[in-house]
């Protein structure tokens, strides 16, 4: 449809103009998992083990760094009005916003956290499961977001709000990604917990645009 | 195709303060009304409560049209949400560009977005001089060129229903002589404005007073 990729067009170049979003966001997450080592010794023994959680932690909070963009900028020089009366409903537009914050933030940073991992001594045969887990987490991460971006839209130093409001969220993603890093880390099968993981995900992909849009017409009232 | 809005007997408050009471006002094809009155009377909030942002306290607001439309028949009442998707422009305080984006990006979004069509778009960049502007950065834009810019999107893409919010503030003699054509041509296309002013809007119109601070 064209109207889908009028839009879908416009939130990729915005995310990736002007302040360089997943540049940034990969930064921020290496800059982290640098932290990590100096925080709780060099020592592999301490690290190795955590190397997954830590990763995964990382990949939650750089997540969170262009949340603040992807409503309250529209909100404040009025887009979100011609938004609203585009050819789209406000729901299509919000899982187009999420999809766009995916491809823009969650996928670079997919690519950026086996390198986070493996730096911090996960073993190097998880590389492919570690990215495939963040990318598909990712998406959770951006829609999840997205309700929180909107949730928080108005609000003064919405900025901490959004993540005050989304890290919860972000918990159950985390928990499953996590574990099915350390479960392939122990020689089991991890598809469990990637099964699991990728239901959060649906299930967030549903509800996100449609709480999401309320939220907006809210904020726009 | 939207041809007649009927607002009928509609309250809006905003917080706790009542902006207006039983408010009723038709507004037929190739009609406008100009809404007067002071500062914070409630002029824009009508606006938007027309455009589907503000919830009205009591009242309705009918789209009606369709193809049975004509000289004095309404036509069909039209579902508000979709009558707003491809019948209404809106054109507010803010005028919804990025700063850090071209004025041709914006532009090319923006028409696209409401359903404009090549050629149209091509005729409002020639009609109001935009050729120029189009490659600068919209932060480095004055009021009037960004005023002009969403003019532009007006007849870019064609809408029924134009509400317009102090449209001509920004602009000088010229382009204000040239709003007034676009109004005038869009009244005689069977089109309607419902426009928020404080001086006399340039086309016939019936005013609408909401008067001062309730």
């Amino acid at each position: 449809m064209r109207a889908v990729r009028v839009l879908f067009g416009r939130e990729l170049s915005l995310a990736w103009g002007g302040g360089g979003g997943p540049l940034l966001a990969c930064g921020f997450m290496l800059c982290l998992t640098a932290i990590l080592p100096l925080a709780a010794g060099g020592d592999p023994r301490v690290l190795a083990p955590a190397a997954s959680g830590a990763s995964w932690m990382a990949l939650a909070l750089a997540s969170l760094l262009s949340l603040e963009r992807l409503f309250e900028r529209d909100l404040e020089d009025g887009a979100l009005d011609l938004l609203a009366l585009g050819p789209l409903p406000l729901e299509a537009t919000v899982a187009i916003k999420a999809v766009a914050q995916w491809l823009a933030t969650g996928l670079p940073l997919a690519l950026a956290a086996p390198v986070a991992a493996l730096a911090l001594g996960q073993p190097a045969h998880l590389i492919g499961l570690t990215a495939l887990a963040a990318a598909i987490g990712g998406l959770g991460f951006a829609f999840t977001g997205a309700l929180g971006a909107a949730l928080a839209l108005g609000a003064r130093r919405g900025g901490l709000l959004i993540a005050v409001v989304v890290l919860p969220l972000f918990i159950p993603p985390v928990v499953f990604g996590a574990g099915a890093l350390t479960r392939a880390a122990n020689g089991q099968d991890p598809a469990s917990a990637l099964a699991l993981l990728a239901a959060y995900v649906l299930f967030a992909m549903v509800i996100a645009p449609v709480a999401g849009a309320a939220a907006i017409r809210n904020a726009q009232g | 195709m939207l041809k007649t809005v009927d607002i009928q007997s509609l309250s809006l408050s905003r917080g706790e303060r009542v902006l207006f009471h039983g408010l009723s006002v038709r507004l037929p094809a190739g009609e406008a009304v100009a809404l007067t009155g002071a500062n914070g009377a409630g002029k824009t909030s009508l606006l938007r409560a027309v455009a589907g942002f503000i919830r009205p306290d009591a009242g309705t607001i009918t789209f009606s049209g369709g193809p049975n439309a004509g000289p004095g028949l309404d036509g069909e009442t039209l579902e508000p949400e979709t009558a707003r998707r491809d019948g209404v422009h809106l054109l507010g305080h803010l005028e919804g560009l990025k700063p850090t984006r071209t004025a041709r990006q914006e532009f090319d979004f923006q028409t696209a977005w409401l359903g404009g069509t090549g050629a149209a778009r091509e005729a409002a960049v020639a009609r109001l001089s935009l050729k120029p502007l189009l490659d600068l950065e919209t932060r480095k834009l004055s009021a009037g060129q960004k005023r002009r810019l969403s003019l532009a999107r007006l007849i870019a893409a064609p809408r029924a229903l134009w509400l317009l919010d102090e449209p001509l503030a920004p602009l000088d003699e010229r382009w204000r002589t040239v709003a007034a054509e676009l109004m005038t041509a869009h009244l005689a296309s069977g089109g309607m404005i419902l426009a928020a002013v404080h001086d006399p809007l340039p086309v016939p119109a019936r005013n609408l007073d909401l008067g001062g601070l309730a």
